[in-house]
Formats: structure tokens, C-alpha cells, sequence
């Protein structure tokens, strides 16, 4: 039987900032490479976006975020995720990170940080390169 | 137990993670799939399953969001397919049917579930059908799934849905255009949806004389509603009429099988009619007894015995 396996993978814009031109450019990056993109929208709660990855079963998880609110947001849904036991779903994240929060993300189990300036080639990459396995 | 095992009695369990799992492995058609929608499917058939279909811009998803608002408040729990296009080029997909409804996925009674077609023709996925079991069969009482949109020849709904309800907008130009395309006859309910726009009654009129040219169908008078998806308005008497149209669904299956069931005493009544008085003459013949001792002798089966006699009796009929 041929099996069709498609990498699916939820672009997130967590908060309340509405600046999401470089989620959609990224969303539109990954559905070139051959994903299926499910986009929330924006002003998403923590609660709101591990549903909906949830309910959409992807393999990895974009969060966007521009409003400097990562450090309240990201904890919250690194927590969530495991509290659902969703921890083997992948997740990266891009935006206006300053520098020095970006080891204290990775400690959250968030796997990359992208900054402004990031080649859309170079995260499609990662994502290739960080798919994680299934059961 | 097995993997497959587990997730089935995840999902007749209701467990959201389970279903999200079935339908991923219906969607990837893996060596499992079939095992997986063998098992769920003596537990589907409760479900009201509701497709939503017409051009892109109609307004499908916010219509459906309304719908899922509605139906929770009569505390009725609602899956929702949402299927996008894949791109034939790239095999990707953007799926971004679910941004209209985001508001809903904490809602435990709500599972929304975003589908790319992976290339499957008129208008819904392959997978589209047994995902919507497995919604079924993890107890949602409503099933919606919103087909891709593009307008024309979305058929394929027809056979996943019980009542399906298209959608027009009006300004998008060619209403009849999309009318003609298939759509009348696969319409139980018409909506006009953005109703407060000003051509929306010239929109009405045009499909009612559409309707008007083309009513073969006595049975069920296929209604044409106007909705505001934005605000809501027009929804409570959309569901109404999908309710009725359940009820009208149940109803004809009803007579088809008070049909059957008279059918079958009909049948049950003429043999023992038949057979009491063909024992009877054959008694008073002494036929009967005749070939009875036959039979206690073993020169012959009861089979044989019967037809022989059954040849004999009519053969003198004849």
C-alpha cells in the first residue's frame, strides 16, 4: 500500500501583537517545500494554539512572536504541551527574540530561535533536517 | 493491545488526541487505515453529517463557526472537516479554513479538524469520508465538513453528507453560472449569505426561478435562506431547516422500512396460507400419508418428497 505521509505543521501567532507578514511568508515557505499549513490566525492564547496542534495532529509547531512577550507566552505553552503530552511534537519559533532570552527559550525544549533577516530556505531546512519521528 | 487497538477505544472514548491520531492515519493510508475504519464503523450512523459547499468568498467558514455557536447552544457537540486545496505543483497546502473558528478550539464540545485534499478531485479528500466516521464514532452528535470552494463540481460531498446546505454570496458575479455547475441538484438548502449587501434579494430571486425550472423533486422543497455570517442573523432558522430536513431524511427511511417490514409479513403470511391448504388437500388425497411412508421407510428425503408432490400438484394444474 502506498503510504502518503505529509509533514504537517501549525504556524502559531501566540499574544497580542498583529504583525504577521513574516508567519505568513514562512507558512508560504513551508507549503512551497511540500507541507500542509495550518495557519491560527492572529492574537492566539497558549491554550488556543496546543488545541488546535492538538486537534490538527502536526509534527511541528512555528510560533511567531514580535511582541516581547515570549517569556510569559512560550513557558506557558512549552507547559501546556506536556501537560497534553504532546511533547514529541517539534517546535521553533521566530520573531523579535532579543539575544540573551534565546538559551533560557532553548532550556523551554524550544528547538530554534529565527531573527529578522533569516532566509525562508534556511528554515524549511531545519524543519526538514528536525521532522520528528512517529511511533 | 495493539497500537490500532488503543486508538479505536480512544475514540469511542471521545479522547481528542485518539481522534486526531485516526484521522492522520486515515489521511497517510498506511498499512493500518483499513483495520482502523473497520473497527470504528459498527459505531458510526448517529451523527447528523451537514456539508457545506459554494464559492470561495461565500463566507463558508464564518457561516460554519456561527452554525457550531448555534448547535453548541442547544448543547450539541460538533466536528467540523475543513478541507483546503493542495497544490499540484508542490504537494503543499495552506490550510487556513480553521481562523474563522479559532475562538471555538478550547471548546471541548468542538473538534475541528483542517484537511488539504492531497489532490482528490471534486472538492473534499479521499480521507474525508472515514475521518467523518471517526467523528461519528467518537460521538459527535453534528458532523460539518466544508468543502474546498472552488464552485463548480464539488459533488463529491453528496456522498459523505445527509443534508447539504450551498452557499452564495451575492456580488461575486456569476451566481447562476454556479448554479448550473451541478450545484442545484446537489442542494437540500440554499443560503445567501452576506445578506445585508444590496443585491442579496436579486441573488434570492434568481435561484428561486432557477428552483422554479427545475423542481422534479415533490418531496422535499428545497428552501432559500438568507444569512449575515458576520452577525450571525439567519442562523437559528438555517438549523431549523437542517433540522427539518434530518427529520424529513428519517422519516422517508422510515417508510422504507415500514415497506420492508410489511413486505416480509406479506411473504410470511401467503406461504403459511399456502402450505396449510396445499397440506390439507394433499391429506384428503392421501398423498400425504402416501409419501409420509415413503419417507419413514428412507426410500426417499423430505426435500425430494415434498417436491415430487409440489411437481405432481401442479402439473395436474397446468
Amino acid at each position: 500500500m502506498q503510504s502518503q505521509r505529509k509533514i504537517r505543521i501549525l504556524i502559531a501567532k501566540p499574544g497580542l501583537d498583529s504583525h504577521d507578514r513574516g508567519a505568513k511568508i514562512v507558512a508560504r515557505a513551508l507549503r512551497d517545500a511540500g507541507m500542509e499549513v495550518i495557519y491560527t490566525g492572529l492574537r492566539q492564547t497558549p491554550e488556543q494554539i496546543v488545541e488546535t496542534a492538538l486537534q490538527e495532529d502536526v509534527d511541528v509547531i512555528g510560533l511567531s512572536i514580535l511582541s516581547g512577550a515570549h517569556r510569559t507566552l512560550f513557558p506557558r505553552i512549552m507547559e501546556l504541551l506536556k501537560q497534553k503530552d504532546l511533547t514529541d511534537m517539534m517546535v521553533f519559533a521566530g520573531g523579535i527574540i532579543p539575544e540573551e532570552d534565546i538559551p533560557e527559550m532553548k532550556k523551554l525544549g524550544i528547538k530554534e530561535i529565527f531573527g529578522p533577516g533569516t532566509r525562508t530556505d534556511t528554515i524549511v531546512q531545519f524543519v526538514f533536517d528536525n521532522i520528528p519521528k512517529r511511533p | 493491545m495493539t497500537k490500532i487497538e488503543e486508538i479505536v477505544q480512544g475514540v469511542l472514548s471521545g479522547n481528542r488526541r485518539s481522534i486526531a491520531r485516526a484521522i492522520t492515519i486515515i489521511e497517510n493510508n498506511t498499512a493500518e487505515t483499513h483495520k482502523l475504519v473497520a473497527s470504528i464503523y459498527p459505531h458510526t450512523g448517529k451523527a447528523h453529517i451537514i456539508g457545506i459547499t459554494g464559492p470561495g468568498g461565500s463566507g463558508k467558514s464564518t457561516l460554519i463557526e456561527k452554525i457550531i455557536r448555534e448547535y453548541r447552544r442547544k448543547d450539541k457537540t460538533v466536528g467540523v472537516i475543513a478541507v483546503d486545496p493542495t497544490s499540484p505543483f508542490t504537494g503543499g497546502a495552506f490550510l487556513g479554513d480553521r481562523i474563522r473558528m479559532q475562538e471555538l478550539s478550547t471548546d471541548q464540545g468542538v473538534f475541528i479538524r483542517s484537511m488539504a485534499t492531497r489532490n482528490y478531485m471534486g472538492g473534499i479528500a479521499k480521507a474525508t469520508k472515514d475521518a467523518v466516521k471517526v467523528l461519528d464514532a467518537a460521538g459527535k452528535d453534528i458532523v460539518i465538513v466544508e468543502t474546498v470552494g472552488a464552485g463548480q463540481s464539488e459533488v463529491e460531498i453528496i456522498k459523505v453528507a445527509k443534508t447539504i446546505v450551498v452557499i452564495f454570496a451575492p456580488g461575486l458575479g456569476d451566481e447562476i453560472q454556479a448554479i448550473k455547475a451541478g450545484m442545484m441538484e446537489i442542494a437540500d438548502i440554499f443560503v445567501v449569505n452576506k445578506a445585508d449587501r444590496e443585491n442579496a434579494n436579486k441573488a434570492i430571486m434568481d435561484i428561486q426561478a432557477m428552483l422554479q425550472l427545475n423542481n422534479q423533486e415533490k418531496t422535499w422543497k428545497k428552501p432559500v435562506l438568507k444569512t449575515t455570517a458576520l452577525t450571525g442573523e439567519g442562523v437559528p432558522q438555517l438549523i431549523e431547516r437542517i433540522e427539518e430536513h434530518k427529520h424529513f431524511l428519517e422519516r422517508q427511511l422510515e417508510h422504507k422500512r415500514s415497506r420492508e417490514k410489511a413486505e416480509a409479513e406479506l411473504i410470511e403470511a401467503i406461504k403459511e396460507k399456502v402450505a396449510t391448504s396445499m397440506i390439507e388437500k394433499l391429506k384428503k388425497e392421501g398423498k400425504f400419508e402416501e409419501f409420509l411412508k415413503k419417507i419413514l421407510k428412507k426410500e426417499m428425503d423430505p426435500t425430494s418428497a415434498a417436491e415430487k408432490l409440489l411437481n405432481e400438484k401442479f402439473r395436474n394444474k397446468v
